[in-house]
């Protein structure tokens, strides 16, 4: 015999109270309230606040230049989705050299980990000024002048080892059973990599990929010191010109317009790649 | 004539001797299960067979030819000897159809629509009919292993090596695998099968070798070796599996 009780209350099916519904909300709103007054009482009610208003933020300014600079970011952008299409397959070739195995692939092998060392070695800025102010000047018949051809060529170089490593990571997680479940169906090696251990080597490392492109978004704009009118060129030659820093704000707001989207896709698929490991575990 | 001849087979991981001179032949539509206790080296004789990995001494010959020999065609040796591995690693970024399909399709030059057609069949013998477009993740335990028992059958092999299994499985799903192999028995496969389960193996079984620290111990029919184990690692072994209950 038992006693009837009432069911105790049920959170989940419960009404949500005015505070569980909008507390959030308003502590949300008031935190950018707050620092926004707090910005306002320390930076624009300071004395120097009209200063930096007219150099930094002038409106004037930025509408002026925003053209050239809009025009330069198209340069950037251009670059870098050639780039991201050419990085993608010679990384790719890179880390499937690596990858091989026997006595007849050894070049090959030696060849991607010697690039990858020496490329990983040098910094991006040395790469640019090498090949685009090298390379033209030794006025090699034949060979493109363009000082954007061999900058873009020396970012290529320089990303693709990275890009080449984050595969070979990729490839380097997918179980030794997918390797022999391949070989034991009379894949060959080539068969094994394409058909096995790519996809799954790429679906693992997508994130980490996305991350290096944002990366080159703005590593592009290394282009800029070989001479190339990209966003922040652009944005330089009116600053040396009067002295206004509001073009560089203006590129620099073209360039978080672009990266920031870009990354918050890389958080999703980040999210997603979670999902799916903590689903297979 | 034996399909599978094993002679003198050594192997070495690094320093670590896995196989130590092991001899094992499996006669035209024989079946015959390997047992021993874990690490003693199951795995690794079944991958030898079919060249998976490669052994320090020895020969395995399939009728009668080494499969090292110049000779030998080794699309032969991939082409006739299926493996279900222990882990079933199916490739999990394809459906189950493209797993099954692969092979013939990429190895064996056989059309898309033919290969497909074959597959099919295949699942729907094994109870898997509704799962060609399934990826693997989304199948049970059991049902992932009938699909990798079918994609290692899909290149029509005459020999089916065969390594724990039922080792994944949940006990209600193990008499259905099993099942399923007996039938192949019956249809004249030759498979070597490494098995812990002695119920199933003193059932399918022509011969059982008790594999021990890298060596063959003891070699017979299964109501021999079962009942009247000579070698006392045998009986030691067999001993340890009735008190777990599990035979
Ligand atoms: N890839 C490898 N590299 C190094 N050592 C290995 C490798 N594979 C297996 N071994 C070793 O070889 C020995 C035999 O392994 P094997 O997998 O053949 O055993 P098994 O009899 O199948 O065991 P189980 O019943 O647990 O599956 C073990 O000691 C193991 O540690
Ligand atoms: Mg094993």
């Amino acid at each position: 015999m038992s006693l009837k009780r009432p069911a105790p209350p049920r959170r989940a099916g419960r009404t949500l109270s005015a505070k569980d519904k909008y507390g959030p909300t308003i502590i949300s709103i008031s935190t950018v309230v707050a620092v926004t007054l707090i910005i306002r009482a320390v930076v624009i009610r300071s004395s120097q606040w009209p200063r930096i208003k007219d150099q930094f933020f002038n409106l004037d300014v930025i509408i002026e230049v925003f053209p050239k600079v809009l025009h330069g970011f198209g340069i950037n952008m251009a670059v870098w989705i050639v780039a991201l299409v050419v990085i993608a397959i010679w990384a790719l070739i890179l880390a499937f050299f690596r990858s091989l195995n026997g006595p007849w692939f050894t070049p090959l092998k030696v060849f991607s980990i010697v690039y990858i060392d020496l490329i990983r070695g040098l910094p991006s800025l040395l790469l640019v000024l090498l090949f685009g102010f090298g390379m033209p000047a030794l006025r090699i018949p034949g060979l493109p002048k363009s000082s954007l051809f061999w900058g873009a060529l020396a970012m290529i170089s320089s990303y693709s080892a990275y890009a080449a490593e984050v595969y070979r990571s990729g490839i380097d997680s997918v179980h030794t059973g997918q390797y022999l479940a391949a070989k034991a169906l009379g894949l060959s090696q080539v068969q094994t990599l394409f058909h096995c251990i790519l996809p799954q080597a790429i679906r693992n490392v997508f994130p980490s990929l996305l991350n290096l492109a944002v990366a080159l978004q703005k590593d592009v704009a290394l282009l800029s010191v070989l001479g190339v009118r990209d966003a922040v060129r652009e944005a330089q030659i009116y600053t040396a010109r009067t002295f206004n820093y509001s073009s560089l704000i203006a590129s620099a707001a073209l360039f978080l317009v672009a990266t920031i989207p870009l990354a918050r896709l890389t958080d999703y698929f980040t999210k997603k790649d979670r999902q799916r490991r903590l689903q297979g575990a | 004539m034996y399909k599978i001849e094993v002679e003198h087979l050594t192997k070495y991981y690094g320093k670590n001797l896995v196989l130590d001179d092991v001899s094992l032949s499996v006669a035209d539509h024989e079946v015959v299960c390997l047992i021993g206790s874990s690490g003693s080296g199951k795995s690794t004789l079944l991958r030898c067979v079919n060249d998976l990995v490669p052994f320090n001494e020895g020969v395995v010959k399939l009728d009668g030819v080494s499969i090292h020999d110049p000779e030998f065609d080794v699309k032969d040796l991939y082409k006739r000897i299926g493996i279900v591995f222990q882990a079933y690693n199916l490739f999990p970024h394809m459906t189950v159809i493209d797993n099954i399909t692969l092979a013939p399709k990429k190895v064996h030059g056989r059309k898309k629509a033919e290969s497909e057609a074959h597959g099919k069949e295949l699942l729907s013998l094994f109870g898997l009919g509704d799962f060609a477009d399934s990826y693997p993740e989304q199948l049970s335990g059991g049902q992932q292993q009938r699909v990798a028992i079918v994609r290692a059958m899909a290149n029509k092999p005459d020999i089916l090596l065969l390594d724990e299994v039922t080792a994944a499985l949940d006990p209600e799903l193990i008499g259905d695998v099993l099942s399923v192999i007996k039938n192949l028995r019956e249809q004249g496969m030759t498979m070597l099968i490494v098995t812990h389960e002695m119920g199933f193996a003193r059932d399918v079984a022509d011969r059982v070798c008790f594999l021990d620290g890298g060596k063959i111990l003891e070699e017979a029919p299964p109501n021999e070796l079962f009942s009247h184990p000579e070698n006392p690692r045998t009986r030691q072994f067999l001993q340890r599996i009735i008190e777990s209950g599990r035979l």
